[in-house]
């Protein structure tokens, strides 16, 4: 079936033709176009084969299916397709086309690897996004770019070398290279796994995504948060779903990134962590593995790529406009951007989980889903999660941003084009969670929601409950001083005997997981690199032989000891080792 | 006619760049030289296509040419073993393994005559052209002699050819740079004392064997002389040495930085796509025919040669990402190459047998690595064309100023790390499954650690191009289209190995069931 192409190469072809087209209204256009002729290529294959496309050929002795459509990666294909839209309308403006090939090709990789029906065609795209995807960091042109996009790079070859070895290993041993459900236990089952882990920034192997993101582009890091983690999500509810160490992995991931995202003070990063604590949610949803479960994680990343994208999108026109984007340097912007910072509000609404955004038609599937399967201490974890979420991504990026101290800044409005985008990301947010059925049908297991309520008196008293006291706990830490970057102004008063233990707790368990924190950041971004580094250059630099211009007699001698070691083994001198 | 070529055609791919390469120095004035040259390359390349393809129908998978009447002749008794015959004359013996690396070495020639003519402008003086060409076409005889000829004499006198000529071809980059003379010395000193162990070794095994047709040899060897002869096993540290160093496998690979860096660049491309893997096939048909898979796999040599590839790749790698000058940093990379193509020929199964897809991977690596590498080449050249030098920072600013030769390097670079849809993932890939099925865990680590330092260095030839500032001064421009051409077309092709091999697969295929059945 060589007539039937994944629907990636619509977007990686014409995504190269990009430098081609003359620049200005026809290269706008051109742009627009792009995900729609693809989105249309798509719905054509879907229509025209049936639900289930599975078309195939050989390569290297195996059977590829580069085309597979079922409900689950037509979801995440769909959400793909609407993530480049909104991206490329945002980025519109941006005259550098090395961004513009990188984004399309970027997406047109994660599209091709979502409907990939093995697992060799998926290590095809996932390499290609890997290399596509570093250049939205590069084509931000500073030398500090430059390195965090090489140490991005290095960790995504990284997990795309241990798909490979996985995969080997895993064909060795027979089991081949279908893409489906994956046994863990053999090992090249679990080198699968930790390279999914990779690209999903398991805690531990996520460095390098809250290194990198805040570094891209303004336009670069919306694309950014929409493809490459939620492909890995996709691909582990594809072959690890209801596998038991997800849960725990997810619920670290929704738990731990709290604690960094309270004391960073660059935004994105900000954002960066709260993207590791929402894909934290969709892990345990995968982990449960009930179909709730798997529905849950699904419409969560549905969710994610829209209310995600909408806040990095508000960060990035902040950024673009002001050219600051650390909480201490901004602050009351809301009068100059307006529409962004109502953008913004939406945008923390949905991710917080608000009644009638987003996210709470989403998440309350997942957390369901973790109760109802008798995970208590997980559905706690997920509840502070919450909380945490609300806390940071919430409020502290639209209050820290839009509100708080007076920064004098008076940048202009956002560009039209920026504000097209934001406003039709605020518009999905909203329309999700208002009328939620609509995506709850494209999931892949729509029998499994006929008795989930999803506006029941519990789910909203609860959420609201949540929202309440979070705010609560910023207000209070706001007004006392206890929040983490207003440390030094702390007033003394009659109950600081109450207050004094508490403060040096919560201290110590901030400066404890912030320390924790900063050594790993340490040791992964700076030592080990550093020490490579540092071999390198000092390997070999002695002047000899190996170094291929030291004195001839040097290298000739290395051929002499060389010949007599072979002899030496040959005529049985010394026993071969 | 017709048939008197068909029926001519081994000794035609020697015969006619020899005498070619004599008529172009000679009357090769007035530019005459290059399309000559060219001419004689591209006829060349075309018969060594009707060899491959005769080797490919032929029902024994072989064939055969004998020079002149002494085969019928009455044997000569020359051998010190009493009772021992020696079949006098030279045969040519074609298989898929030969007929592979003929391809390979004619076609890669043929592309980079192409592009040579505005490049030799700049770097060769105009009284000289035509001597170049010529002893371009010699160094060509010598090596598609090396890889024809069935007869282990006549193999090191055509080694000797090849090597001479490309001692004078290193040599000619003086006008560029003077260092040439050094490197060129040193490649000299080296090649001799390679050429001089294998002549020995080749040497004992005519003690011991009386012949110095191969297949008669081998058979002999493996039929008749006990396992444990003590003049085999010198010959065959001394050929592993020597081939070592003919095709540069670390640590015996000092000569190939700096001939690469100084020659000229049509020379560099040349050399760096078919003099090491002719040194390597050389080693590949005394170990795997001559010797015979098992003996060689009964010895320390697999091992040996294993740990000897992965330290290549690792040193190789290391080195290339320290240099500041891009052809060198190409040469380093080839080092840890040859790591690649060694690698699969050492990787045995638990029952002591080559495993298949292995060598598959290294032979693939061959074709893939000489196309990537010789585009890699051109692409430099191109720099050199323009700017005079390949310093990492004459690059700055070239994705801009040079698209068609950045995407050259770009795609190029991709290969070179090992990414799908380019011929080095698929031999990577071969070598990688290969290395699985055989428990060689250690050895697969290497090779994706290998893949890292490409990455890195491969970053650093692409970041100065994509992000670098160009230095003010004469606007440079894309490079003539005759220069840049051969990149293409070998990145065409290297993509063409990625998605589908065709004919190549067949020959490789074939190549490796000669290796890995232990003789044509």
């Amino acid at each position: 079936m060589s007539s039937v192409f994944s629907p990636g190469w619509v977007a990686i072809a014409l995504g190269l033709l990009i430098p081609l087209v003359p620049k200005g209204k026809a290269r706008k256009g051109f742009l627009l176009l792009i995900p729609i002729l693809s989105y249309l290529y798509l719905l054509y294959l879907r229509s025209a084969v049936g639900v289930e496309v599975r078309p195939e050929f050989e390569l290297l002795g195996y059977t590829m299916f580069p085309v597979y459509i079922d409900a689950l990666s037509f979801a995440f294909g769909t959400v793909f397709h609407i993530a480049l839209l909104l991206g490329l309308i945002f980025a519109l403006h941006v005259d550098d086309w090395t961004q513009h090939v990188a984004a399309t090709v970027y997406a047109g990789g994660a599209i091709g690897a979502v409907f990939a029906g093995d697992l060799v065609t998926l290590f095809i795209y996932w390499e290609l996004i890997a290399f596509a995807s570093a250049f939205l960091i590069w084509a931000r042109r500073t030398k500090r770019a430059y390195k965090t996009g090489q140490r991005y790079l290095i960790w995504q070859i990284v997990s795309g070398l241990l798909l490979l070895a996985g995969i080997l290993v895993r064909a060795d041993a027979g089991l081949g290279i279908e893409l489906g459900t994956i046994e863990l236990g053999s090992p090249g089952s679990l080198l699968i796994f930790v390279a999914f882990g990779i690209k999903c920034a398991w805690p531990g192997l996520h460095c390098w995504l809250s290194d990198a993101y805040p570094e891209a582009t303004p336009t670069g890091a919306v694309f950014l948060s929409a493809f490459t983690t939620k492909l890995a999500v996709y691909a582990l509810a594809r072959c690890f779903a209801g596998n038991e160490e997800l849960i725990w992995i997810g619920a670290g991931m929704a738990g731990f990134p709290i604690f960094f995202a309270v004391i960073e003070n660059d935004m994105r990063r900000v954002l960066a962590y709260s993207l590791i604590n929402q894909v934290g949610f969709m892990v345990v949803g995968i982990g449960v593995g009930t179909e709730l479960a798997i529905n849950g994680a699904t419409a969560h990343a549905f969710a994610d790529v829209l209310f995600k994208g909408l806040l990095f999108m508000t960060m990035g026109a902040v950024l673009h406009r002001t050219g600051k984007i650390h909480a201490s340097d901004l602050g009351g912007l809301y009068k100059a951007m307006p529409f962004t910072a109502v953008c913004c509000l939406v945008g923390a609404a949905s991710i917080s989980a608000f009644p009638l955004f987003s996210a709470f038609a989403t998440k309350g599937l997942i957390m369901d889903a973790a109760a109802n399967n008798g995970h208590a201490f997980v559905w706690f974890v997920l509840l502070f999660a919450a909380a945490g979420v609300f806390h940071h991504a919430g409020i502290k990026i639209p209050f820290f941003a839009f509100f708080g101290h007076d920064s004098g800044l008076r940048p202009k409005s956002a560009p039209l084009n920026m504000k097209i985008a934001m406003g039709l990301g605020a518009f999905g947010c909203i329309a999700i969670g208002c009328y939620p059925w609509a995506l709850y049908d494209m999931l892949p297991h729509p029998g499994a929601l006929a008795d989930y309520h999803v506006y029941s008196f519990a789910h909203v008293l609860s959420q609201l409950q949540i929202l309440f006291f979070s705010a609560l706990a910023f207000v209070t830490l706001m007004l006392t001083g206890l929040y983490p970057p207003e440390l030094h102004s702390v007033n003394l008063d009659a109950d600081w005997l109450i207050r004094r233990p508490l403060r040096a707790i919560w201290r110590v368990l901030i400066g404890g997981f912030g320390r924790i924190a900063r050594g790993v950041q340490t040791l992964c971004l700076e030592s080990i690199p550093r020490s490579a580094a540092q071999f390198v250059e000092s390997y070999g630099s002695e002047r000899g032989a190996l170094r291929g211009r030291g004195p001839l007699g040097s290298s000739v001698l290395v051929v002499m000891i060389l010949l007599v070691v072979y002899l030496a083994f040959s005529l049985g001198l010394v026993p071969k080792p | 006619m017709t048939a008197g070529v068909l029926r001519n055609l081994p000794a035609l791919v020697v015969i006619v760049p020899l005498f070619m390469g004599l008529v172009t120095a000679i009357l090769g004035r007035q530019g005459r030289a290059h399309w000559l040259a060219l001419a004689t390359a591209w006829v060349t390349f075309g018969l060594t296509g009707l060899l491959a393809y005769e080797v490919l129908q032929s029902p024994l998978g072989f064939v055969t040419y004998t020079f002149g009447p002494w085969a019928d002749a009455v044997p000569l008794n020359l051998a010190a073993r009493p009772g021992a015959v020696a079949t006098p004359g030279i045969e040519y013996r074609v298989d898929h393994l030969n007929a592979l690396f003929l391809v390979i070495v004619a076609g890669m020639t043929a592309i980079v005559i192409l592009g040579a003519r505005l490049s030799l402008k700049k770097e060769i003086p105009e009284d000289r052209r035509h001597v170049f060409y010529g002893v371009l076409l010699l160094c060509l005889t010598g090596l598609l002699g090396i890889t024809i000829t069935g007869d282990a004499f006549n193999l090191y006198v055509l080694l000797e050819i090849s090597s001479l000529t490309a001692y004078a071809l290193v040599a000619m980059g003086k006008s560029r740079d003077k260092r040439a003379l050094t490197a060129s010395f040193h490649y000299l000193l080296l090649g001799t004392v390679g050429a001089s162990l294998i002549l020995i070794g080749i040497g004992y095994l005519f003690m011991v064997t009386g012949t110095l047709n191969m297949t008669e040899m081998a058979r002999i060897l493996q039929e008749e002389i006990p396992r444990r002869n003590k003049t085999v096993s010198t010959a065959f540290a001394l050929l592993l040495a020597g081939f070592g160093l003919k095709a540069a496998l670390f640590p015996l690979h000092a000569w190939l930085p700096n001939a690469y860096t100084y020659s000229p660049s049509v020379v560099s491309t040349f050399l760096a796509s078919t003099a090491t893997k002719v040194g390597l096939y050389a080693g590949l048909r005394f170990y795997f025919t001559i010797f015979g898979a098992d003996y060689t796999i009964s010895t320390f040599a697999n091992e040996a040669l294993l740990f000897l590839a992965c330290a290549a790749i690792l040193h190789g790698s290391v080195m290339a990402i320290q240099q500041t000058n891009v052809k060198r940093l190409l040469a380093y990379s080839s080092v840890a190459q040859i790591g690649y193509l060694v690698i699969g020929f050492c990787l045995v199964d638990a029952s002591g047998h080559p495993i298949e897809s292995g060598v598959t991977g290294s032979l693939l690596h061959v074709a893939n690595h000489a196309v990537v590498k010789g585009a890699l080449f051109v692409a430099a050249g191109a720099v050199v064309y323009r700017c005079g030098a390949v310093h990492l920072d004459d690059l700055r600013g070239l994705a801009r100023k040079m698209p068609l030769t950045f995407t050259a390097f770009a795609v190029g670079g991709l290969s070179l790390i090992g990414v799908p849809l380019t011929g080095g993932f698929i031999s990577k890939w071969h070598i990688v499954s290969g290395a699985i099925e055989g428990g060689y865990y250690p050895v697969v680590a290497v090779i994706l650690i290998g893949s890292l330092l490409a990455v890195v260095y491969v970053l650093r030839m692409i970041e100065p191009m994509v992000f670098g500032k160009p230095e003010e001064g004469p606007q440079v421009g894309e490079a003539p289209p005759s220069v840049i051409l051969p990149a293409w077309i070998l990145i065409g092709i290297s993509i063409y190995f990625g998605v589908n091999g065709g004919a190549l697969r067949e020959l490789v295929e074939g190549a490796a069931k000669t290796i890995a059945g232990g003789g044509s």
